[in-house]
């Protein structure tokens, strides 16, 4: 039984006020709230624990080098990668895709190489390819999406070619809930030679991910957006890649022997991992998917799907509201537009309600261009939200409208 | 009026909202009374991009006073644009470059106007200084 008043007692940021209202938490697209156990864990190491890891010789030390890797195998099991040489930590999605951009487009990209992306890519993995395409002069393809914002796969099979050096693709899109078919898409490039980058942003906080299912190449994610600490990330990539990948930043930890003459750099996966590494934040991310693995990945994407479909029934039956997104496979983020009314204005007012929304482009301008809008509000939920609040929205939307007439 | 006094004024008309909802429904209203900017300002040469709502500024001397229209394509933006141009138009350069905006933080609209915030209105108030330091210069050289 999936008992979501109390599992909204684990996160005390969702029991406040905001201008005298009860806070609904509807933007957990940009980032989730955290539960108790992640905020204790911190508090817990910055108060006791806190030591460098990887490098002392005492009591502290040894400790946290040992959390810190337990952290690793945590993360491996989570998404059932081969072994912990392949899980480097990061500081967030866009370092994780920076990383490969970076190295691999070094190593294996040159001059009228294609890099395919799609349509609904948001800005951290687009920018990364242009810079790449820039410096190597490449060139960037996009795969186009259908009104419903899904990936138009007869346009991807022309696209995809051996001159493809690399194909980057968000697992959801953030701005229209999408959950692109990955697994064959995958497949698709695979026949092809192509190795394939998923951005899972999105995709890690609403249900099971799979590396090894999946057979992605680089797995892209960040610890904020999945209920653990900021400034954490992962990239996941297959040994035999990231083996023929050079480092990206150069700096303590991520060496064996050091010279003035020559440096020898260090086994995967610290070979990525330049500088003192955020363990305290990675040990919290550890903790957030022991809390989600406890609820149980199905049971929250069941739930996830209740929240969804009652959303989207109910935002839909508001007089001139638009939902941008209306793919089959979606996660719990509705993106809309109230005709006439800025989205803006509908943010300012129902941020007044108590209602926390994303408004604009979510980063994502291309797609926004795509639908000829300048942006969406949307409500992006998770297993904390509860169907009252989707009412309180529908609600304050209905109340919007008479204010705007 | 002075500056001041105009604020004052606009401080005096929002204290009798008591809640949010009553504060946007007034700018609305506001908005709706702002004199239509004439489609050929609402130009990127004019525009004020912020990141979710644009603003489009024009200004012009008028004898020894600066006059300016402004519209915005948000409602609650274009109200407080409204406002701003109560506030400042009309009125010297010297004065305009140099005036404390004390209403906005008064009338609890410190939010929709801190540089951190995604919209033009920060950035807008900035450019009727700027046009205002701009005739100012001129005016002392001539």
């Amino acid at each position: 039984m999936f008992d979501v008043q109390k599992i909204r007692s684990d996160f005390p940021a969702l029991d406040q006020q905001v201008y005298g209202k009860p806070l609904v938490y509807f933007d957990n697209g940009a980032t989730t709230l955290k539960p108790k156990v992640v905020i204790d864990t911190l508090q817990e190491i910055y108060s006791k624990r806190n030591s460098n890891v990887h490098r002392g010789i005492h009591y502290l030390s040894l400790r946290m080098t040992e959390e810190y890797e337990e952290a690793r195998k945590r993360v491996r099991k989570f998404i059932n990668a081969r072994s912990e040489k392949e899980i480097i930590f990061t500081n967030g999605t866009t370092a994780s895709i920076n990383t490969i951009s970076s190295t691999f487009g070094e190593e294996f990209v040159k001059e009228g190489d294609e890099i395919l992306i799609s349509a609904m890519e948001h800005h951290s993995n687009i920018v990364p390819w242009q810079i790449l395409a820039q410096r190597k002069a490449a060139i960037l393809k996009v795969i186009p999406m259908n009104d419903q914002g899904e990936i138009v796969m007869e346009k991807l099979d022309e696209l995809m070619h051996e001159g493809i050096r690399i194909l980057a693709l968000n697992h959801v899109s953030n701005a229209l809930g999408t959950i692109n078919p990955v697994k064959e898409i995958i497949q698709k490039a695979h026949e092809r030679n192509i190795p394939v980058l998923l951005d899972g942003a999105q995709a890690i906080p609403h249900g099971d991910v799979d590396v090894q299912d999946l057979d992605c190449d680089f797995y892209a994610f960040s610890g904020h957006k999945v209920y653990g600490p900021n400034g954490i990330g992962v990239l996941y990539g297959k040994e035999e890649w990231l083996e023929k990948l050079p480092p990206w930043q150069g700096g303590g930890d991520m060496v064996e022997k050091v010279s003035f003459e020559k440096t020898s750099f260090a086994e995967l996966p610290l070979k990525f991992e330049a500088g003192t590494a955020n363990y305290p934040a990675a040990i919290g991310m550890a903790k957030a998917l022991d809390y989600i693995d406890a609820l149980g990945k199905d049971q929250i994407a069941a739930y996830e799907k209740e929240l969804l479909d009652y959303a989207t029934l109910k935002l839909s039956a508001i007089d001139g509201l638009k939902i941008f997104g209306a793919a089959a496979n979606k996660i719990s983020i509705v993106s809309f537009l109230l005709e006439g009314i800025h989205q803006e204005d509908t943010g300012m007012v129902l941020d007044k309600m108590g209602l926390a929304l994303r408004t604009g482009t979510h980063c994502a301008e291309p797609v926004m261009t795509r639908f000829g809008i300048s942006g969406t509000v949307r409500a992006s939920m998770v297993f904390y939200n509860t169907k009252e609040e989707i009412d309180k929205l529908y609600e304050g939307l209905i109340k919007l409208r008479q204010m705007f007439r | 009026m002075t500056l001041k006094e105009v604020q004052e004024q606009i401080i005096d008309e929002f204290e009798i909202y008591e809640d949010w909802m009553d504060k946007y429904n007034y700018l609305i209203e506001l908005s709706q009374d702002l004199p239509v900017l004439d489609s050929k300002y609402k130009t990127s040469e004019y525009l004020i991009e912020g990141c979710q709502s644009k603003v489009w500024l024009y200004a012009k001397m008028d004898g020894n006073i600066i006059r300016y229209t402004a519209e915005s394509d948000a409602i609650i933006t274009k109200g407080i644009v409204a406002l701003l141009i109560r506030v400042m138009s009309g009125r010297s350069a010297e004065e305009i470059k140099d005036a404390n905006l004390f209403f906005i933080d008064r009338i609890g609209l410190k939010d929709n106007l801190s540089p951190t915030r995604a919209n033009g209105l920060f950035s807008m108030v900035k450019q009727m200084k700027l046009y205002a330091l701009a005739y100012f210069a001129k005016q002392q050289k001539s």
